[in-house]
């Protein structure tokens, strides 16, 4: 199927060639269907290799000394930060490195509530009373707990947008909710829970109209398809490494220069100063003021491995990819009986995280019917408890796709689905898995 | 299949048909109890009535009620909880307690006295899922709290 001259599809099977995990056995020698890639992504060889390698030649604290292997290190850090960049259309000095996509939020929240005792160049951050906050009634937790915590800290109002019963945003009161008061609107790019892509342009853009700044939660949106910050039209862009094939303990925070360069620090400490005396201290430039403490270099340069492994394979295809996968698994699952899809029914604008409800058993029950499978989902309410409760349900399973899954993995999870039904007497209890 | 250990059939004929279900007046305490991963809540209710010893240890478990939401492993706890308390002693209770908590930490290792625990020894195989354990211990930690509460109020209004 790679043969082709033009750009073919996605092999499956050969990507899963890279990953060794994916050939082991679980509960009594099941293969491994690996259906949790929205909670973690498994890592290809090439991003292990990449890290091995870090570690076995050029191992040193960045940033720091003036020998050989610092310089050696200080380089792969820099260059893995141009990589990254470059995946996402950014330049180098606008991407900052995190511990995940949870801290780049933290960040710009603290920052933004930092700024009132920050000096005159941070006045345009400034919350407080009276000012609005927006997010969305899909997100993460990590999308909305900082900012509740900041309204908290502030005294801002923090309103949000509702979503509909088929799981996309009511965008109706687009421009009440988005007025000269709100400060920030932080959205997520694609939903955990219901594949949503959210209209993340259009949005930013009556944003900007009333001068209020955009924060886009690209961490399930970042592994999966293309993604160009400037195309987006936001100001800040976050990201998870180990969601995309990358290695735990690294995110992103993207943001845009000027902002970057007007921001105060979050977190403070070694590497991130200008000048320091027993009184006060000032700030390096971006993106060092917001990297305090030695930085996590194996992890960058993991993740660098892991854009240049998904850049070879093409972001197009990974998308097409996995659109192919959740039109196949919407499509099988709407015909099974006393299953609920929650989130959109089509595939269009949606990507490949399919939650759904069994009728009658509770989906810590379906998940473990199909671990013993060895199918990995994930059960519960994926940090997103108001949505949960939006949509009227306590929890959901979740089947969420990659560049390594097949239909296949959705015929087994069909397959699962059903025995899950007999072993609970939903349906007549005949070929009781196992 | 190792999903058999897990679901018996003695949990499933509890969660399709739990016992005592259902908030129940008169009650010394109520305690609602979340499980954070998942959602699941139980609301539960203890009416204790004194003992030889008045309100301590002695004092006996006159009712437990619920009302709550879950898997079949919480919802079967559950039921099972309020068979094997109802009609004791606080301190014989907290002593099936600690024996439920100890096989439910037992990772699939335990040797449940069955004479103690009763239907409760189903549960040897939730053991070996750590995911699960939270699930059947909701309902137990929720009585715990509520028992704790109920011996304190009745302190209270003693004094």
């Amino acid at each position: 199927m790679t043969d082709g001259a033009h750009p073919a599809p996605l092999d499956a099977e050969q990507v899963r060639a890279d990953f060794a995990i994916l050939a082991r056995t679980v509960r009594d020698g099941r293969p491994l269907v690996y259906l949790d890639s929205g909670a973690t992504s498994q890592k290809p060889r090439q991003v292990l290799d990449a890290e091995r390698a870090f570690y076995e030649r050029h191992n040193a604290a960045v940033h720091r000394g003036a020998h050989q292997l610092a310089e050696e290190a200080t380089d792969a850090y820099e260059g893995a930060r141009s990589t990254i960049a470059s995946f996402i259309g950014a330049a180098a000095e606008e991407v900052v490195f995190t511990k995940n996509a949870t801290e780049a939020i933290n960040l710009v929240a603290y920052a933004l509530s930092n700024a009132a005792t920050a000096g005159p160049e941070a006045e345009r951050f400034l919350v407080g009373p009276g000012d609005e906050i927006v997010v969305t009634e899909m997100e993460h937790h990590a999308n909305l707990v900082p900012w509740q915590q900041l309204c908290q800290r502030t005294g801002a109002t923090l309103r949000w947008f509702a979503v509909t019963d088929d799981g996309r945003l009511d965008l109706s009161d687009l421009d009440t909710l988005v007025n000269e008061r709100t400060r920030i609107v932080a959205l997520a790019h694609q939903s955990n829970v219901l594949g949503t892509v959210n209209p993340v342009r259009r949005i930013a853009d009556r944003a900007h109209e009333v001068g209020a700044l955009v924060l886009a939660d690209a961490a399930q949106s970042v592994p999966h398809m293309p993604v160009d910050v400037h195309e987006l039209g936001v100001d800040f862009l976050v990201f998870s490494g180990h969601k995309m094939l990358g290695p735990n303990g690294i995110g992103v925070l993207w943001g845009r220069a000027e902002l970057l360069a007007a921001m105060p620090p979050f977190i403070t400490g070694g590497s991130m100063i200008g000048v320091v005396h027993m009184e006060h201290s000032t700030w390096a430039d971006p993106p060092q003021r917001f990297e305090a403490g030695v930085p996590m270099a194996p992890q960058a340069v993991g993740l660098a491995a892991a854009c240049d492994y998904l850049s070879a394979i093409g972001m197009d295809r990974v998308a097409a990819h996995e659109h192919e996968l959740t039109a196949y698994a919407l499509e099988r699952l709407a015909a099974l009986d006393g299953v609920r899809i929650v989130g959109p029914a089509t595939a269009e604008d949606r990507g490949g995280a399919v939650s759904f409800t069994v009728d009658d058993i509770h989906p810590h029950d379906v998940g473990q019917v199909l671990d013993d499978l060895g199918l990995a989902v994930r059960v519960g309410h994926h940090c997103a408890w108001p949505l949960h409760r939006r949509m009227a349900a306590v929890a959901t399973t979740r089947a969420s796709f990659y560049v390594y899954n097949t239909t296949a993995d959705v015929d087994a999870l069909v397959e699962g689905i059903v025995a899950a039904q007999r072993f609970f007497g939903v349906l007549p209890r005949e070929g009781v898995p196992g | 299949m190792k999903l058999d250990s897990m679901y018996q059939e003695i949990i499933l004929d509890h969660y399709r048909s739990p016992h005592n279900k259902g908030l129940r007046e008169p009650f010394d305490a109520e305690t609602h109890h979340i499980n954070p991963t998942c959602g699941d809540e139980v609301t539960l209710r203890v009416s204790l009535a004194g003992g030889p010893n008045g309100l301590d240890g002695s004092a006996v478990v006159r009712d437990v009620s619920y009302d709550s939401m879950g898997c079949s492993i919480s919802q079967a706890s559950a039921s099972v909880l309020t068979d094997l308390i109802i009609g004791k002693t606080v301190d014989d209770a907290m002593a099936v307690l600690g024996e439920f908590t100890a096989l439910m930490h037992s990772k699939g290792q335990g040797e449940p006295d069955e004479d103690v625990l009763e239907d409760a020894v189903a549960f040897a195989g939730v053991s070996q899922y750590p995911a699960r354990i939270k699930c059947a211990l909701l309902a137990w930690m929720a009585w715990k709290d509520a028992t704790a509460q109920s011996l304190e109020a009745k302190e209270e209004s003693a004094s």
